[in-house]
């Protein structure tokens, strides 16, 4: 929630009347672990999780670990990170399929949980592995669902298995039973069953899920939580382990704001992995869950990793070395930044990549405001430069100026914003190759840092401005530290503002090898 | 079956307890938090009622019980929770995020208007997800209400939502049920796409109400959505949905105190007569006992 910041934030302000004194006391912990708590009840984990889990991180936080440390904070955030991916399930678990025959999934979960567009994203997904799914239509209780889950297959592109219209019609056993023989014969190798949502307290509805499941003897059975429920996430899950046993757990909506704390409780209460998580709504839109950024996530600390992920994916390391030496050479020029741009862009959306970052949440608004065409329209205008005039900028008279305005559809005012500000950008940018601090705000990643702060800089600078030229700086800001520091550590995630501390780097150097 | 939780067998231990200790204020404050009201509320709930204990001197369970609903009752009250349905036609347009439960609710929404012998159209403006459209005519058939439906896949939710309304002010139908395609707060295209829905519609009539429905098993994320919906599409009223199983959606409480915008319909079952107004009284005796 944006309104809270991050827990970085609120245990570095719990801290900062500590600062001088040697060791933090039983008292100074109480008071962390009771932010923690708050926190964790914020993201919406249930209250029984959060009171074994808060129990847990005193203890280990009473420890030398703490106290010893350098940055508490920091100490005690990476904790509560450990014991969160604890829970959470370590590793990510993979689907297990049946030795022989077709392996049979059912799903389960209350209603509007997304049952049936997540059959549509599993076939889709298992299908892309090399299977060939067939969907059942076993919801026969809300209106049209089986019509629905005909349109997802289609999408999908799998077989889909309704031989009952549904809308209360039907006995949705039969058609799960009928089903497997149908699979059978047809030799499909994974059979998803989509039941009907059903709410916890229903005991006649929860037999029928039971009855499906005895009628089936599916090889995983998935029970399919909205990240968005409060504090009901271990009655449900309860109820629903009691009723009809899942195996797995699936997240859905994750692509909302919601910190997810669902997660955590019921895989802390039920004791089953969480197998894939569901972020939007589109079917490819669904991926294996990762414990350890879904920690982040409830901390609000940001998902560096997927962050460094696609970075490194579209990054050519190569290519940064090089650009990294022009820096420091003073060789950068509007054709070297040109590429940086357009390696950028390869990473897909800046709003998604920004919104990745520590403490992004409370920026939300103005990352919705950032407008993500600008940096078409830079690229334009380095586009309608000759390649004389993009290795030396200084070329740009008044009337290649106005030429490359009219080429590229814009003012002449644009391009003279763009020219400075890449001036600008390659000063600093070489500041940064020699290994001086620039004043890039905004990219400072967990060390316990102030986020306050960095967040109004960011607003400053960051690509919000109706210029251009100013936005692709930020772009620029936002592309170079990386070369820059490429030979260095990770993806130069270390090379960040304000000068973080040694032992600042050193925390983060851990939590990101982990 | 794990027998729900329920706030009231939480506070049953608590109030049978001969005096009033501080167990009894963890045991409170851990009920208001299980009960989905958030570390916020429940820290204020929890220290008017010390303050009013301290106040009257009281040591008996019975009279913090009492208090305590009293307390919800005097919060939740606090606004206004009337329909405004008024205008011919009255235009109700229907928000939230996916899964809450919209379609359901406009289709006992049509059906709890035509009991007070209004004729009602409802607008399929639910044109992204798939059958949804299908979904909503089930529902109207079983209301008794007309529906207008897109003219092709995928048309624009605005147009749909100017057909219905035009449809409505053509053959005199008095109430105009607009449903939308569920969407995540976070999506701001989709919810610029409310905005438009919601400008096409005033340019013909007023609009009555728009109706925010939330899922009473959401959480803290709630008062996110609310934000963003209000932001967005102007919302009038909240509809609480699934009340029937075992969540308690104390959020809410949250969501109006922050807001300022009343919970004006609870819905707690799937049958259609299942949707009712809400009221202070009976929603905190629900929960509290």
């Amino acid at each position: 929630m944006a309104l809270f910041g991050n827990l970085t934030d609120r245990l570095a302000d719990t801290f900062k009347n500590l600062r001088g004194k040697g060791k933090l006391s039983p008292a100074d912990i109480d008071g962390t672990v009771r932010e923690i708590r708050r926190a964790l009840l914020d993201a919406d984990v249930a209250l029984e999780v959060v009171k074994e889990f808060t129990g847990r991180v005193r203890d280990r936080a009473l420890g030398d670990e703490v106290s010893k440390s350098l940055n508490p904070a920091q100490q005690v955030v990476q904790i509560v990170n450990d014991e969160l991916v604890t829970i959470l399930g370590g590793e990510t678990r993979r689907i297990q399929f049946a030795k022989s025959g077709p392996t049979v999934i059912m799903l389960a979960g209350l209603q509007g949980a997304g049952k049936t567009t997540l059959a549509g994203k599993l076939a889709k997904w298992l299908k892309s592995e090399g299977h060939t799914p067939m969907l059942v239509a076993a919801d026969l209780q809300r209106p049209n669902a089986v019509t629905q889950l005909q349109v997802v297959g289609e999408q999908a592109g799998v077989a889909v298995y309704a031989p009952e219209p549904g809308n209360g019609k039907g006995d949705p056993v039969r058609v799960a039973k009928d089903a497997l023989k149908e699979a059978n014969r047809k030799q499909y190798d994974v059979v998803i069953v989509d039941t009907a949502g059903r709410l916890g307290v229903d005991a006649e509805l929860m037999k029928q899920a039971a009855n499906i499941r005895k009628a089936v003897d599916p090889d995983e059975v998935l029970f399919v939580i909205d990240a968005m429920i409060g504090q009901d996430a271990v009655t449900t899950a309860r109820a629903f382990q009691d009723g009809v046993d899942f195996t797995g757990v699936v997240l859905s909506k994750l692509d909302g704001d919601a910190r997810g704390g669902a997660a955590l409780s019921v895989a802390s209460v039920t004791g089953r992995p969480i197998l894939f998580a569901s972020t939007g709504e589109s079917l490819d839109d669904f991926e294996p869950f990762h414990p350890d950024r879904m920690a982040s996530r409830i901390l609000d600390l940001g998902d560096i990793l997927t962050l460094i992920e696609q970075a490194q994916k579209n990054f050519d390391e190569e290519e940064s070395r090089k650009v990294a030496e022009k820096f420091a050479t003073d060789t950068f020029t509007l054709e070297d930044f040109l590429a940086q741009m357009q390696q950028l862009k390869n990473m897909g959306s800046i709003k998604s990549m920004l919104g990745m970052l520590p403490g992004a949440k409370g920026m939300r608004d103005q990352l919705e405001n950032f407008d993500e065409s600008e940096i078409t329209r830079t690229e334009a205008i380095i586009q309608s430069m000759t390649l004389q005039e993009r290795r030396v900028p200084k070329l740009l008279n008044g009337s290649r100026r106005v030429r490359i305005a009219r080429g590229s559809g814009t003012t002449v005012t644009e391009v003279n914003a763009l020219v400075n500000r890449f001036e600008q950008a390659a000063k600093m940018m070489k500041t940064v190759a020699r290994g001086g601090t620039p004043q890039i705000p905004g990219m400072g990643p967990i060390p316990g840092q102030k986020f306050g702060g960095a967040k109004q800089q960011q607003k400053k600078k960051g690509s919000k401005s109706g210029n251009p030229a100013k936005r692709a700086a930020e772009n620029a800001a936002l592309a170079a530290p990386k070369p820059a520091a490429a030979a260095g550590s990770g993806f130069g995630l270390g090379s960040t503002p304000g000068g973080p501390s040694e032992e600042e780097l050193a925390s983060l150097q851990k939590f990101l090898g982990r | 079956m794990a027998s729900p939780w329920s706030l009231s067998s939480a506070l049953k231990g608590m109030f049978a307890r001969p005096t009033i200790d501080d167990t009894t204020w963890d045991d409170l404050e851990d009920a208001l938090i299980s009960a989905d009201f958030g570390p916020d509320i429940t820290e204020s709930v929890v220290d008017e009622l010390r303050a009013s204990v301290a106040k009257f001197r009281t040591t008996d369970p019975a009279d913090l019980k009492r208090m305590l609903r009293e307390t919800l009752e005097e919060r939740l009250a606090k606004l206004d929770p009337t329909l405004h349905l008024s205008n011919r036609p009255a235009v109700v347009l229907v928000v939230g995020v996916n899964g809450v439960g919209k379609t359901t609710t406009i289709g006992k929404f049509a059906k709890f208007l035509t009991n007070y012998g209004r004729t009602v159209v409802v607008g399929a403006a639910d044109t992204f997800r798939a059958a949804a459209v299908e979904q909503l005519a089930t529902w109207a058939e079983r209301g008794g209400a007309e529906i207008v439906r897109p003219q092709q896949q995928g048309q624009d939710p605005a147009s749909v939502a100017f057909q219905t309304v035009e449809r409505a002010q053509r053959e005199g139908i008095e109430i105009v049920l607009i449903d939308t395609a569920g969407r995540l707060q976070t999506k701001s295209g989709l919810m610029d796409e409310l905005g438009k829905i919601r400008r096409v519609v005033e340019k013909q009539t007023e609009i009555a109400e728009v109706l925010l429905v939330l899922d009473a098993t959401t959480g803290q994320n709630g008062l996110s959505q609310a934000q963003a919906f209000i932001e967005h599409a102007g919302v009038t009223g909240l509809v609480l949905t699934k009340l029937d199983g075992s969540a308690k959606g104390g959020f809410v409480l949250a969501v109006q105190e922050k807001t300022g915008i009343p919970i004006k319909l609870v819905g707690q079952g799937e049958g259609i007569g299942d949707l009712t107004g809400f009221t202070p009284h009976v929603f905190v005796q629900g929960l509290v006992g």
